[in-house]
């Protein structure tokens, strides 16, 4: 039972990681009909930013804050360079833009970092005190609940909010509204860099350390959250994150933990087989 | 007075295919004008060529006496036109309070958007009823008045209206239109109406112009083209 418990829990905190990142990559698909396969390693580059800031300054809470001022530029910067070009293009092109991006930023990192495993530590004790959950968990928890929150405000309480999901769902009529369409799809990509930040910086102590491909496993686990969730669902994204967590976490613990890659796989399989447009999809309503 | 839209030997078309051949009309400040003319006669092209969704390949269009051919169509909604799309453009996914909202968000007087909010409100009651639905469940007529609303809401000079009466009960598209009457004789606001229903288009209408294939066909006021028999035989098919 115990294991049981600590296996949920564990689960459960690295599902709100997974969560956070599906998000990233649900907030750039609503807005740009793209996946963005180069979330992981424009993650892992905002966290190389935190590491120099860290190890310059003494403080984890300086190279944190310029992990995600990073992520901010990185997203806008992306997105009007070489996204914005792609964009009325076929969604092949997309795709092979976001892996040269991947490709690229990799071997960047590996030329000014090296590809040695670097120590990243957490900036709270990793050890369980109740339940198997430790204090570090208990910040994952409440900084991934605190984003949710943001979000959910900005999203529906906002005008700029407003906006950005009138630009999503309708970007021509949006645009005769005088919205400016491209600034929204811009705005999408720096919040979606900063969230994509934000997961990394929290998910990496608890890995093997800083690499340029430490972000590879949580995006294929974070992309099949965000189908399980179905790619348009915010709310999806999240439970789809936890129900990854979760399996993955049982699966490491009771069947063999080098089965966790094979599982993740085979649940993306089995969601596209059976409901391709996620859990939660909404039969897309018709325009007429 | 100087019309609110001129439009001069405008051309335009979708890469090698000439949509629209030199196609000259005004609008005079405060009027209402029918485009009429049957399916593919380039009746929407001319509307979105005029809210800047395409660029014309030659002529000229001014508007309030400035000449926006090129203006980007983010910034013609401030200079005061309103496209209200074919097929209607409500945001289905949205409700309509946040629909109505959102056309009147690049406005700067805040308290004046609102005040333009309320009087939509009132202008379309059922909409009033409906705040919080979402688009998609809305029926034909409502998301009609909606778009029509929205459009409102920015308080635009000119209203450019596509096809309002788009698989609505004729009963109902009256309604809209006069309660569009209504508000233009109230507030002096000018609109350029595009319809296939020329019955409908000329119950409101002031002048008329017609398009066949592309080309002005023939410019008259609306009630002659009513009255025109041989007219209306040759051009409007009743």
């Amino acid at each position: 039972m115990d294991r049981f418990l600590f296996l949920t829990m564990d689960g459960v905190t690295r599902g709100t990681i997974y969560a956070a990142f599906a998000l990233a990559l649900v907030l750039i698909w609503r807005g740009t009909r793209v996946v963005n396969f180069a979330q992981g390693a424009m993650a892992v580059a905002t966290v190389y930013i935190a590491y120099s800031v860290s190890g310059a300054t003494g403080s984890y809470w300086l190279g944190f804050a310029s992990a995600l001022v990073g992520a901010a530029l990185l997203g806008a910067v992306i997105e009007l360079v070489v996204a914005r070009r792609v964009h009325d293009a076929p969604p092949l092109n997309a795709i092979v833009v976001a892996i040269g991006l991947v490709l690229f930023l990799q071997a960047v990192l590996g030329m000014i970092y090296t590809n040695e495993y670097l120590a990243f530590p957490a900036p709270f004790s990793q050890n369980a005190v109740f339940a198997g959950v430790s204090p570090y968990d208990v910040f994952v928890f409440g900084v991934v609940v605190a984003l949710l929150g943001v979000l959910t405000w900005l999203f529906t309480r906002t005008p700029l909010g407003l906006r950005m999901r009138a630009s999503a769902f309708a970007p021509e009529v949006s645009r005769l509204l005088g919205v400016d369409v491209a600034l929204m799809r811009t705005l999408g990509w720096v919040l979606a860099a900063v969230v994509g930040s934000l997961a990394a910086l929290l998910v990496i102590p608890t890995e093997l350390g800083l690499h340029p491909t430490a972000m590879d496993d949580v995006f294929v686990a974070a992309f099949t959250a965000a189908v399980v969730g179905g790619l348009d669902s915010p709310a999806g994204a999240v439970l789809g994150g936890l129900i990854v967590g979760v399996l993955l976490s049982y699966v490491g613990g009771y069947v063999r933990s080098d089965a966790t890659p094979l599982a993740v796989l085979g649940l993306l399989v089995v969601v596209l087989l059976v409901r391709p447009g996620g859990l939660f999809a909404v039969p897309s309503a018709r325009r007429v | 007075m100087a019309p609110l839209l001129e439009v001069e030997n405008l051309t335009c078309g979708y890469g090698p295919v000439e949509v629209l051949r030199n196609v000259s009309l005004s609008v005079e400040r405060g009027s209402v004008l029918a485009v009429l003319g049957a399916n593919g006669a380039g009746k929407t092209t001319l509307l979105r060529t005029l809210s800047g969704l395409i660029r014309p390949t030659a002529g000229r269009i001014v508007f309030d006496g400035a000449d926006v051919r090129g203006v980007a169509v983010e910034k013609l909604v401030r200079r005061g036109i309103a496209h209200v799309p074919e097929g209607r453009g409500v945001v289905a996914e949205l409700t309509v309070d946040e629909n109505l909202r959102l056309g009147g968000l690049w406005r700067r007087d805040r308290a004046d958007a609102q005040a333009a909010l309320a009087e939509v409100y009132e202008l379309f009651e059922p909409l009033a009823r409906r705040r919080r639905s979402v688009g998609h469940q809305l029926s034909g007529g409502e998301r009609q008045m909606l778009s029509v609303g929205r459009a409102l809401v920015a308080r635009p000079s000119l209203l450019l209206l596509d096809e309002p009466s788009l698989g609505l009960a004729p009963r109902v598209t009256a309604q809209i239109l006069a309660l569009l009457a209504q508000r233009c004789e109230s507030t002096g606001l000018t609109v350029l109406l595009v319809e296939q229903n020329v019955r409908s288009a000329l119950s409101i209408a002031d002048h008329g112009v017609v398009l066949s294939v592309g080309e002005v066909a023939m410019s008259a006021p609306a009630a002659r083209l009513k009255d025109d028999d041989d007219l209306r035989h040759a051009y409007l098919g009743f």
